[in-house]
């Protein structure tokens, strides 16, 4: 194999595997938007959120120390115990579906009805008061996440990574893919499945789908509005909940991480707001395209075009297939 | 009014006692009264209909019998206890379903699917054993979708399971509201005017599925309707009502010969 191709061909599946973990994110958004027709612009924020409570359970941290040394005068950081990965990542479960009542209860309930950019910027507003939580919750340091099954069985680091470890020889080519993009799209594929057999096939699911459709109609079958949008923030929180993880695995659990819900924008307007295959397709189209157009067009122009080139091409759809590759069909009657 | 009763048809089909009784309903939107004190019953196996002309207060009516009006003052009974004020989910899940006068379906979802919702208040399996397809689970949702393949069966509606529902035509999607309703079995199913906007086949076959129904299923029925006629055709007693007021209540022939209706109908001259 010419070793141009070959070059070529790592540069797709490095784009594949980034575009993984944008769809990880654009499926949160999708979530949501279907079933409630809410834009969460807090999404990014909630990964943010849940990967930091994540660690910081994990760490033993006593969470808002900072406003209990303030005002008591003590000066405690840490329990001073470490806790089990797995129970760490349950408890997070729990306190993001704590969140899901919550802002439910605080706030969309008495948004019922309202026009979409009013939900909209709830969100906004949710998604400022979040960032500030999480930071008086676990303090705002960058905070390294390690998740183990089980003695050394981790997720792999994105960032200290040896080269030689993840180096793959195939066809005579050593092949440089990050341990963790394979962790990411084999989770992204297991949550993907798990998403859709829960949706297609529970009772929850069809109710989920139902409300999504009319609400009305659901509640004319005796399905409680409230309990199904708590249902879909929690389920939103916990698919955060993932991304925050891959993504702190990658990059340190930081405050940039919420900002990968600005990648996900473009994502979403290729694949569509309202489609879950959508969301995984636009994800792998903007990962392998921008990686592709650094390889081919970024030399000519002299680089850096990842910073844009996913933005361009959400632009070019705007222009000729609003409603994305996979998005329902805006049809206006007259 | 409630009584404990039975008694049986000419056509051979037994009525049971009252099994929801409205009494004294007022309803007001703001200063504006849509309903007007009325109290009227219906008993078990019975198909009842609501009629009166344009704005009369019928789909209001229908709208608080299903919880999706409370009313200002009176009392619904149902089964024999009062009815605290409710969520209209809470009403479907004490057996009332209901279709709508301009179709509520699930319009993404295929006719199976759509009816299958009908049955989630039979569906009682946790998610766990829903996900490892075990026990409960397996069980019960072998038996709903057997219930809901004999509704199927029953509204002729076989040849079109699989297809979204926004892509039917209008009859037919009455007919998968209607079936959606049945699923859920319903102890009072109420019908918002299921002939509205059909053509005289439609209509006669809406109506042979209304009596099938009742017969096969011994569904109660409570229905709205404009169409005079199938009203008298198919219900044994009918509650007329105008501008919010009740003012004839009796057997299709009793009604028919009650001057205030013939007035509400045919118009009086006021001078």
């Amino acid at each position: 194999m010419p070793e141009q191709l070959a070059f070529a061909m790592e540069v797709f599946l490095n784009g594949l595997m980034s575009g993984v973990l944008y769809a990880l994110v654009a499926l949160g958004f999708v979530l949501i938007y279907k079933a409630s027709g809410i834009f969460n612009f807090a999404q990014g924020v909630m990964a943010l959120f849940a990967a930091m409570t994540l660690v910081g359970i994990q760490n033993g941290q006593v969470p808002f120390a900072h406003l209990i040394n303030a005002v008591l005068g003590t000066h405690i950081h840490h329990f001073g115990w470490h806790i089990h990965s797995v129970l760490a990542l349950i408890l997070t479960v729990g306190v993001m579906v704590l969140l899901a009542v919550a802002i439910q209860k605080f706030v969309f309930r008495h948004l019922v009805g309202q026009e979409p950019i009013i939900l909209f910027m709830a969100t906004i507003g949710l998604a400022y008061f979040l960032e500030g939580f999480a930071d008086l919750m676990w303090n705002s340091e960058i905070k390294k996440l390690e998740f183990c099954l089980a003695g050394t069985t981790c997720l792999p680091q994105g960032i200290n990574l040896a080269i030689d470890e993840a180096t793959y020889n195939w066809f005579g080519y050593g092949f440089f893919i990050d341990n963790l993009d394979i962790t990411a799209t084999i989770v992204a594929i297991i949550l993907v499945i798990a998403l859709v057999a829960f949706s297609q096939y529970t009772k929850q699911g069809r109710a989920m789908r139902a409300v999504a459709d009319d609400h009305q109609a659901a509640l004319s079958v005796g399905i409680s509005l409230n309990f199904i949008w708590v249902l879909v923030w929690s389920v939103a929180g916990f698919v955060a909940l993932v991304a925050g993880i891959m993504w702190g695995a990658k990059s340190g659990v930081q405050f940039s991480l919420s900002l990968i819900a600005l990648k996900a924008l473009p994502v979403l307007m290729l694949g569509g707001f309202t489609s879950i295959p959508g969301a995984i397709i636009g994800g792998l189209i903007i990962g392998v395209g921008e990686k592709l157009f650094e390889f081919w067009v970024g030399p000519l122009v002299g680089g850096a075009t990842e910073n844009w080139f996913a933005y361009v091409l959400a632009l070019v759809f705007l222009v000729f297939r609003p409603q994305g590759l996979f998005g329902e069909k805006i049809i206006e009657r007259v | 009014m409630s009584t404990q009763e039975s008694y049986v048809t000419e056509d051979g089909r037994t009525i049971g006692p009252t099994v929801m009784e409205m009494k004294n309903i007022t309803l007001r939107f703001g200063g504006v009264k849509a309903i007007t004190d009325i109290s009227f019953d219906i008993r078990e196996g019975e198909i009842r209909a609501i009629i009166g002309p344009n704005g009369a207060g019928k789909s209001s009516m229908l709208n608080v019998i299903s919880g999706f009006y409370v009313p200002q003052e009176g009392e619904v009974w149902y089964k024999g206890k009062k009815r605290p004020p409710m969520k209209p989910y809470q009403v479907a899940e004490q057996g009332i379903a209901r279709t709508f006068q301009n179709i509520a379906l699930f319009e993404g979802m295929t006719v199976l699917d759509n009816v299958m919702t009908g049955r989630i208040r039979q569906m009682k399996a946790g998610l766990l054993s829903q996900a490892i397809w075990k026990g409960k689970a397996e069980k019960e949702e072998i038996e709903n979708r057997e219930f809901v393949e004999k509704i199927i069966d029953f509204l002729e509606i076989q040849a079109i399971r699989k297809t979204p529902v926004g892509r039917l035509p209008y009859g037919l999607k009455k007919r998968v509201e209607l079936a959606r309703a049945l699923a859920a079995e319903p102890s009072i199913l109420l019908l918002d005017e299921p002939m509205a906007g059909m053509n005289v086949e439609e209509k006669e076959d809406m109506s042979r599925f209304i009596l099938d129904m009742n017969d096969e299923f011994g569904t109660t029925i409570a229905l709205i309707e404009h169409d005079m006629g199938v009203v008298m055709d198919l219900s044994d007693r009918v509650v007329v009502m105008d501008y919010g007021k009740k003012i004839g209540d009796g057997t299709p022939d009793e009604v028919r010969s009650n001057q205030a209706v013939i007035d509400a109908y045919l118009g009086v001259a006021h001078d």
